[in-house]
């Protein structure tokens, strides 16, 4: 696994200061907007990452915790306002994302006793379930008449939203690091590839997952209650829709899943290549042929994403100019029997 | 000598064929005990119980003087109770001294420490020369030939200090270099303490190393006592040569 190193760390380091700098160096609308969503669907990615990447646990289901995260914001800021400079709702964020990821803990300790297919159609399920809560329970989220959020006015309206995004993915990406470091990124990479030899090495499988869950989904939710403010409104088909959940795992899997920038990659790639599109053929879902034409790529032509590719091929022409490959003996000619 | 696994009247069916049938039998601390017996005989479904792989449908297995209330591998990896698999089980993703560090007993809140602190990283390192595989410490599992995954799922399970070592055919497949490094593995773990139970079909590697062996047949313990006892009783060649 990566050990820290200085080129590794300049490297981030250049990454983020060149986003810290992008929206004072722009600032027409349609550029910071389309930055949002770069923003917003590399931070989604990232926090899907975390769990599906390292676990290998595919969950359909993040996009309930994002319109979780959509709706308490917006249903707290249409009772309480949003302060006189309207940047009590991006203070707030925190708050919802450790709520979220509380919440989230006995859900993901039900879910994460299903495994492959039947977690991913677990979590698909609630997906399902929070949207039909918003629908219905009216009460609170005014069924399908939407929730809205007062309009702050900043000077550069898209600027703030930006710089909180920002702040929500250099969190998520410091945190997806990290982990891969720690004794827990260690333990979630032995569940992802053999769940039951894990544990009976004495891993703690069933808490590592559900921290894990919980981190991811808090971020997540972070990150709905930046869109909602965004947006400015909230309804039950958008804040929870299928479309933002493939949104924010393609790019983890044109990237390369479990690697820590392989997922920033794909979001940078695939984001503003659908702005285009949607920009260049109308409001049409045209793009959503384009996805399904970059997944099956993906599946053909890159299995394991851009950034593993590239490694393996590093990898080949390193070992090919040095040493021959390691003495090990073939499995197959020693299975005697 | 004092029982360290006690194993009464075990029982599991799937669906019609009774894999083990009322099974009993103990394991002696300090001892290394051979469990043999035809194919299909029930032993590693023997060894699945015991370990919590799998729940008992009847009976009782108790550890070091304390019965296993509900079935969990780690929980009983962490008391000391450790096995390998009949097809080696590595993570292929990870590096040898990966696999070793991750089988590290720690406690939770380790979590969010490092991956391979420097403790383990040293322990892990010389286990792997021991095992001889520390030229390849860097390497991915994957890379591991058949035999050698065996010796790296031997040697990762050494790192919860066990009390007892399950193998399951830790010979099978194995090169007959490798199997003489496994018994002598066997043998120098053993000198250090730590109580075998081995599954194993080389009877000659079982008579020169295991006391006592015990037989089973069809789910249930058929003989039990020395190699040579064992090796002469008419009970036990007839479930070998098959009436
Ligand atoms: N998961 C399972 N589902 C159904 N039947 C099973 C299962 N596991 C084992 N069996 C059956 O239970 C019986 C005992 O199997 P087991 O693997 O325990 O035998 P064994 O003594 O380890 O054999 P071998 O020497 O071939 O490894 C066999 O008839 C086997 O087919
Ligand atoms: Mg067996």
């Amino acid at each position: 696994m990566n050990r820290l190193s200085a080129a590794g760390l300049a490297r981030g380091g250049v990454v983020m200061c060149a986003l810290v700098a992008f929206p004072f160096v722009f600032s027409q609308h349609w550029v910071l907007n389309m930055a949002f969503f770069v923003l917003m669907y590399a931070g989604l990615a990232q926090a899907w990452n975390l769990l599906g990447g390292y676990s290998g646990y595919i969950s359909l289901g993040h996009v309930a915790f994002f319109g979780l995260g959509a709706y308490s914001e917006a249903i707290l800021f249409s009772h309480i306002g949003i302060g006189s400079r309207g940047f009590l709702p991006l203070l707030v964020l925190p708050a919802i994302g450790i709520a979220v990821a509380l919440t989230s803990v006995p859900v993901a300790w039900v879910a994460l006793r299903t495994r492959h297919m039947t977690f991913a159609i677990v979590t698909l399920t609630l997906l399902f379930v929070v949207q039909q809560l918003a629908f219905n329970l009216r009460g609170l989220t005014h069924g399908s008449q939407g929730v809205s959020v007062p309009s702050p006015t900043f000077s550069l309206y898209e600027r703030p939203f930006y710089l909180a995004l920002l702040a929500i993915f250099a969190l998520a990406t410091l945190v997806t690091w990290h982990v891969r470091r720690d004794r827990l990124g260690l333990m979630l990479f032995a569940i992802r590839d053999d769940e039951d030899k894990a544990r009976g090495v004495g891993v703690r499988a069933t808490e590592a997952k559900v921290f894990t869950f919980a981190v991811s989904v808090g971020m997540t939710a972070m990150i709905g209650a930046v869109w909602a403010y965004y947006i400015g409104y909230v309804y039950p088909q958008f804040a929870i829709d299928p479309l933002v959940m493939i949104g924010s795992l393609l790019p983890v899997f044109l990237g390369g899943a479990g690697t820590v920038w392989g997922p920033v990659l794909g979001a940078f790639i695939l984001v503003p290549a659908q702005q285009w599109l949607a920009y260049r053929y109308g409001a049409s879902e045209l793009y959503l042929i384009a996805y399904a034409a970059v997944f099956l790529a993906i599946i053909l032509l890159l299995p394991r994403g851009i950034l593993p590719s590239i490694a393996d091929m590093v990898a080949r022409r390193r070992d090919g100019r040095t040493t021959p490959r390691l003495p090990v003996g073939s499995a197959r000619e020693e299975i005697a029997s | 000598m004092s029982a360290l696994l006690e194993v009464r009247a075990l029982t599991k069916r799937f669906g019609g064929v009774t894999a083990v049938d009322g099974c009993t039998f103990e394991v002696s601390a300090g001892s290394i005990t051979a469990l043999i017996g035809p194919n299909g005989s029930g032993k590693t479904t023997v060894f699945n119980m015991v370990t919590g792989y799998l729940r008992p449908d009847a009976g009782a297995v108790s550890f070091d003087g304390r019965r296993a209330s509900r079935p969990d591998p780690a929980r009983f990896y962490r008391a000391g109770l450790s096995r390998t698999f009949q097809q080696p089980r590595v993570f292929r993703e990870l590096t040898l001294v990966e696999n070793l560090a991750v089988a590290a007993n720690r406690p939770w809140w380790a979590l969010l420490g490092r991956d391979v602190p420097p403790t383990d990283r040293r322990r892990a390192e010389e286990v792997l020369a021991d095992f001889r595989l520390g030229d390849l410490m860097g390497n991915k599992a994957r890379e591991l030939s058949f035999g050698q995954q065996k010796l790296l799922e031997f040697a990762a399970v050494l790192m919860g200090r066990p009390k007892l070592v399950l193998l399951d055919e830790p010979t099978a497949g194995v090169n007959p270099v490798m199997v003489e490094t496994m018994e002598q593995h066997i043998r120098d773990l053993h000198r250090q303490g730590i109580t075998f139970l081995v599954v194993e079909h080389e009877m000659n590697l079982v008579m020169r190393l295991c006391d006592p062996v015990i037989v089973l047949d069809h789910g249930a313990k058929l003989a039990e006592g020395r190699p040579a006892e064992v090796q002469r009783d008419p009970l036990v060649l007839d479930a070998y040569l098959g009436t």
